[in-house]
């Protein structure tokens, strides 16, 4: 069975919000569905299958649930992180052609600002029983000395350097400064974020994505159900996920599991990366795009410095444009989970609704890619590739 | 190296790896080696991850490696070295750089294991220029 053609995404929503002091976490899951119900042409009636992750609070799905009203016959809790969404969107294609369910409404929300959140440089805390904290929490390991380990061993091994790891910022500030709802607007250059504070080598501020509150839902039906919406056609094409990790003490961080859920993508798809017109790319840092671009096939493994260079991802001038938002970089990481807005902006490129500045020409075909954890020992890779009818 | 020291916070050890950490107190590195593959593999699982056999045992490491990879964590008050470190057994295990200068360290640089005291837990090992 393949997902190809079977499910459309009909709906979708970023939520404005990037401090919500005055919300509750289940009430911007809520705004949220709502927002990309509306979207859709669609009511909370029509919702029979529901996704949510380990940002919902309480029992996840039931909880959600029982606060929307919702009743349903299918519900998935996937739990990977920043990708979660991205397996969402395809797990709800494989539910919609299983006839499992007719409407998925996919939601995710946080306020790590209002909560005060020590995010990017405290311990996450996944509890005593998970096999890897005896041998790992002592010595410090946070989210971003993690991603900076892979860093510097890709600029050991490919000669990968600061600069070229900054042009991937600066892209994405060429594309925040149209978004009114980006955290950071300010177009940079490479000598900013170079001149930014070190904050884990070789990781400058600037390589680090925002923190922000917010959230987002995406809307997935069958075609019978896109075919009555007024909406433009989006639908799934294909779609791969894989988790990588430490394989046992033979670390290689220098790659992610990109490796194996792009190809699967692909090949579901019947697309390379020749034929894909925008990507988004989970950029929770500036060394996660450029390692994600090459394990996608979109140059040779190495080569992801030189590839990023020079503009080549700012739309209108570079050959691969992407996160036209600003992406997770400059725009907004709600819940500290990037994958669901990757989804949204990709929709957006494909509907012909991204901001006229960073909309690209005949954007026919989109991928969206996220990254879940981290880079530095284990995440949840999830690849989805999405074409406008 | 003159800054405030970073207090480590103690490994929550369970029975399936008290023996490393008993180990650990006194001096000695173990690594898990399985009997039915020969493969080692870190961190220690009493189920081999290479072939799911219950067939490993605990071996004693040599205690020399060399740096994979590492970071210097700046923005805090103790900055300080997370690194990988590969062992002379062929795995690979994640760890702090210590008693040096943060600023010397390279990948592909020798080092070797020291212990050091965590908070109202056992050592855990660390590993320092060789």
């Amino acid at each position: 069975m393949t997902i190809k053609g079977k499910a459309y995404i009909a709906g979708i929503f970023e939520h404005p919000t990037r401090k919500a002091d005055d919300k509750s976490l289940a009430q911007l899951h809520a705004e949220s569905a709502r927002g990309a119900l509306e979207d859709a042409g669609l009511t909370r009636k029509d919702v029979d299958g529901y996704f949510c992750a380990g940002d919902a609070p309480g029992l996840g799905a039931l909880s959600m649930a029982d606060y929307m009203g919702l009743k349903l016959r299918h519900m998935d809790t996937t739990e990977t992180g920043g990708s979660s969404y991205v397996i969402h969107v395809a797990h709800a294609a494989e539910a919609i052609a299983a006839s499992k369910c007719d409407v998925a409404l996919i939601t995710l929300a946080g306020r790590p600002r209002a909560e005060g959140m020590a995010t990017g440089t405290a311990p996450r805390n996944y509890g005593v029983t998970t096999p890897d904290v005896p041998f790992e929490m002592s010595y410090g390991p946070v989210v971003v000395n993690q991603y900076a380990m892979a860093a510097m061993r890709h600029m050991h091994q490919y000669g990968t350097t600061g600069a070229q790891l900054a042009w991937i910022k600066v892209a994405a500030s060429h594309h925040a400064q149209h978004n009114p709802h980006a955290m950071l607007r300010d177009v940079v250059t490479v000598q900013d974020v170079l001149d930014s504070p070190m904050i884990s080598d070789p990781l400058h501020r600037l390589d680090c994505c925002v923190i922000s509150d917010g959230g987002g839902a995406i809307v997935v039906v069958k075609p019978e159900i896109a075919r009555s919406l007024s909406r433009p056609k989006v639908r799934v094409l294909g779609a791969g996920e894989a988790p990588k990790h430490q394989m046992g003490g033979k670390v290689d961080i220098t790659y992610t599991g990109a490796v194996w859920s792009g190809p699967a993508a692909f090949a579901e798809a019947g697309v390379t990366p020749a034929d894909i017109k925008y990507v988004s790319i989970y950029d929770s840092f500036t060394i996660t795009v450029l390692i994600t671009l090459e394990d996608l096939g979109f140059c040779a493994k190495g080569q992801g410095g030189k590839f990023v260079s020079d503009g080549n991802l700012i739309s209108g001038t570079g050959k691969l444009p992407f996160n036209t938002d600003g992406g997770g970089l400059c725009n907004n990481h709600p819940a500290n989970r990037g994958g669901l807005t990757k989804v949204v902006e990709a929709v957006r490129q494909l509907r012909g609704e991204a901001h006229p500045n960073v909309q690209v020409k005949n954007c026919n075909v989109a991928l969206a890619h996220g990254t879940g954890g981290s880079l530095g020992s284990r995440h949840g890779s999830a690849t989805v590739i999405m074409e406008r009818e | 190296m003159s800054q405030a020291e970073r207090k480590i916070p103690a490994p929550p050890v369970n029975i399936e790896i008290q023996p490393y950490f008993d180990a650990a107190s006194q001096g000695r590195l173990l690594v898990k080696r399985c009997t039915a593959c020969g493969e080692f593999h870190h961190y220690p699982r009493a189920i081999c991850p290479f072939c799911g056999k219950d067939a490993t045992e605990w071996r004693e490491a040599s205690g020399k490696g060399t740096i994979y990879s590492y970071s210097v964590m700046r923005r805090v008050p103790a900055p300080y070295a997370l690194a990988y470190v590969t062992l002379e057994e062929g795995v690979t295990m994640m760890t702090n750089i210590v008693d040096c200068d943060l600023d010397a360290i390279r990948i592909g640089q020798a080092v070797r294991v020291v212990f050091k005291p965590t908070e109202g837990g056992p050592p855990v090992p660390m590993f320092t220029p060789a």
